[in-house]
């Protein structure tokens, strides 16, 4: 599904934030992707967004490369990836059930299929009830879950996170991870940047480390 | 209970997945209705916006209405103008005023006789009967002419030169002057000319003012537009997050650029409309008073149209290049 090979980056500045990176994701596999800050998790999931472009090497999705899409091929791109963000990158002019309905205005889709997906998405986080609300008035654990039900709701073929449990307590990081391993169970790739050991030794699965930009080490997490 | 509704949940959810995985074959026609849906909501949704911000909207509408409607009222000025002196005949023509001793049998030989000068091309004579007759009629001040016991006007034969060149028909008409019957030769199309070329003159100017207050009211657009963009800053990275296309984040601000368009043209209408009317009452009590009768006359249906055309088209053109300004500059980071 994701294939980075020999991948590097160094941005305008002169940072090298990615030293020729090379790892596998497959369809269904779900990943936790951790380092210090500045290690260059996050520039890992901003090629995956296509939010930055590689300086060296290649980065395919499916066999396609993302090194040479055009403007237009970037934004059908990115209706495949469902994206967690850590400040959640809601709209707050509009309610919660029309920031998850978001994606699915952009991909034209009709008003009857719209609703059904959104509320199906909203019930998936436990948010039904909240869809007219206002998401400012949401406290900060439910709207990390308006994020997710956005990522999902059109169905991606890769979820990425980028620390989506970090301001969360134990309990309501577990309700998400949760949800995260559904979605897995479904075929769906899921990418999880963050830094919180504590919940990645909870489970097994498969965790990437980087450091300086390096890719370290690669496995499952008992295992690393 | 947790564990319950995970399970429901994941059931629902690979449910859910088959049915997306189903509807992903998504037909021509349900995107172009999709499509469609888009521009109707899109279009409502960015009115909807002007009419939240009354005032701020009701300003760019107030410069944008009347710089349309200065050189939209200058035209109207102009073509009132024009319809005034267009019973003028702009041709150079020479009228030979005889004297009243003169009979109508000598005045017809005189018109006769001229025809055979090279310089002449045509002659009309004008008894001092028909000469009344045409002045009543084409002045429309009957009842004063009426009034008077005599007719005061002298027979006249019109003469149209050959020649069209100012120095000819000058010298022309001083040759004239010494035929003895001549009381008076007059070339008496000089102030008509005159006045068509000032109008031509106005013309231009007016064509001048539309071009320039054109570009201003698409440089408030742009302006207007560009400072909307920047309002929506987070939204338009939000869409383009999740793949939103050029298209798409363009939409909202090219049917604001319509609406600030249109809407600003039909201001201009109600405004130029309202001059008129206020202005028709006292032009209509002036033409009166010289037994006349004169009407200005507005846009017309075909013109008005045209306005709001074209001020649609400059809205959207506006907007246009505001996105285009703006749209790549706004990515995420």
């Amino acid at each position: 599904m994701i294939r980075f090979e020999q991948v590097s980056k160094r941005y305008p500045n002169g940072h090298d934030a990615l030293k020729q990176v090379s790892f596998h994701l497959r369809s269904g596999e779900m990943s936790f992707l951790t380092g210090h800050s500045g290690a260059g998790k996050s520039t890992v999931l901003k090629l995956l967004m296509h939010i930055e472009k590689a300086s060296q090497g290649q980065v395919f999705f499916n066999q396609q490369n993302l090194n040479n899409l055009s403007r237009h091929s970037i934004a059908l791109y990115r209706r495949s990836i469902g994206m967690v963000y850590q400040n959640h990158q809601l709209l707050f002019d509009r309610s919660v059930f029309d920031n998850v309905a978001l994606p699915l205005i952009i991909a034209g889709y009709n008003q009857r299929d719209m609703g059904r997906r959104v509320r199906a998405a909203l019930d998936k986080v436990g948010l039904l009830s909240k869809e007219n609300l206002n998401p400012l008035t949401l406290s900060g654990g439910e709207q990390q879950r308006v994020g997710i039900a956005r990522a999902v709701v059109n169905k991606p073929a890769l979820l990425l996170a980028d620390e989506p449990t970090g301001n969360l307590d134990p309990t309501l990081s577990a309700e998400i991870m949760d949800i995260f391993q559904q979605f897995s169970q479904v075929g769906v790739a899921v990418m999880i940047a963050t830094h919180d050991l504590a919940l990645i030794s909870r489970y097994d699965h498969r965790l990437l480390v980087l450091e300086n930009g390096k890719l370290v080490k690669d496995g499952a997490v008992h295992e690393v | 209970m947790t564990a319950n509704r995970n399970n429901t949940d994941a059931s629902s959810s690979s449910a859910v997945a088959r049915r997306g995985a189903s509807s992903q074959v998504v037909t021509f026609r349900e995107k172009t209705a999709s499509y469609l849906q888009n521009h109707r909501y899109v279009a409502k949704d960015s009115l909807l916006r002007l009419w939240l911000h009354p005032i701020a909207s009701l300003m760019t509408l107030a410069v944008i209405g009347i710089a349309l409607a200065l050189p939209s009222g200058f035209y109207l000025l102009l073509k009132n103008a024009q319809s005034l002196t267009k019973n003028w005949d702009g041709n150079a023509q020479i009228s030979l005023f005889l004297s009243d001793a003169t009979k109508e049998k000598q005045g017809i030989e005189l018109s006769k006789t001229l025809l055979e000068m090279p310089e002449i091309e045509k002659t009309e004579f004008i008894s001092r009967q028909q000469a009344l007759k045409e002045f009543e009629a084409v002045s429309g001040l009957s009842d004063i002419m009426s009034g008077l016991s005599d007719n005061p006007l002298p027979a006249v034969i019109t003469v149209y030169p050959t020649s069209s060149a100012p120095e000819s028909i000058e010298a022309l008409r001083k040759q004239l002057t010494e035929i003895p019957e001549v009381e008076l030769a007059q070339l008496d199309s000089q102030w008509v000319r005159r006045l068509h070329s000032i109008l031509k003159l106005g013309q231009r100017i007016v064509w001048a003012l539309g071009v320039g207050l054109v570009l201003a009211v698409m440089l408030v657009v742009v302006n207007t537009i560009g400072l909307a963009i920047e309002n929506r800053k987070e939204e338009i990275i939000v869409t383009k997050l999740v793949g939103a296309t050029d298209g798409f984040v363009r939409r909202p601000f090219l049917y604001t650029g319509l609406w600030y368009g249109l809407a600003g043209g039909l201001l201009a209408l109600m405004m130029l409309e309202s001059v008129l009317i206020w202005l028709n009452n006292p032009v209509s009590d002036l033409a009166q008073l010289y037994n006349a009768h004169f009407i200005l006359s507005g846009l017309g249906f075909i013109n008005a149209m045209g306005m709001l055309l074209l001020a649609a088209l400059i809205g959207v053109m506006g907007a246009w290049v505001a996105v285009g300004r703006h749209l790549r500059e706004i990515e995420p980071h």
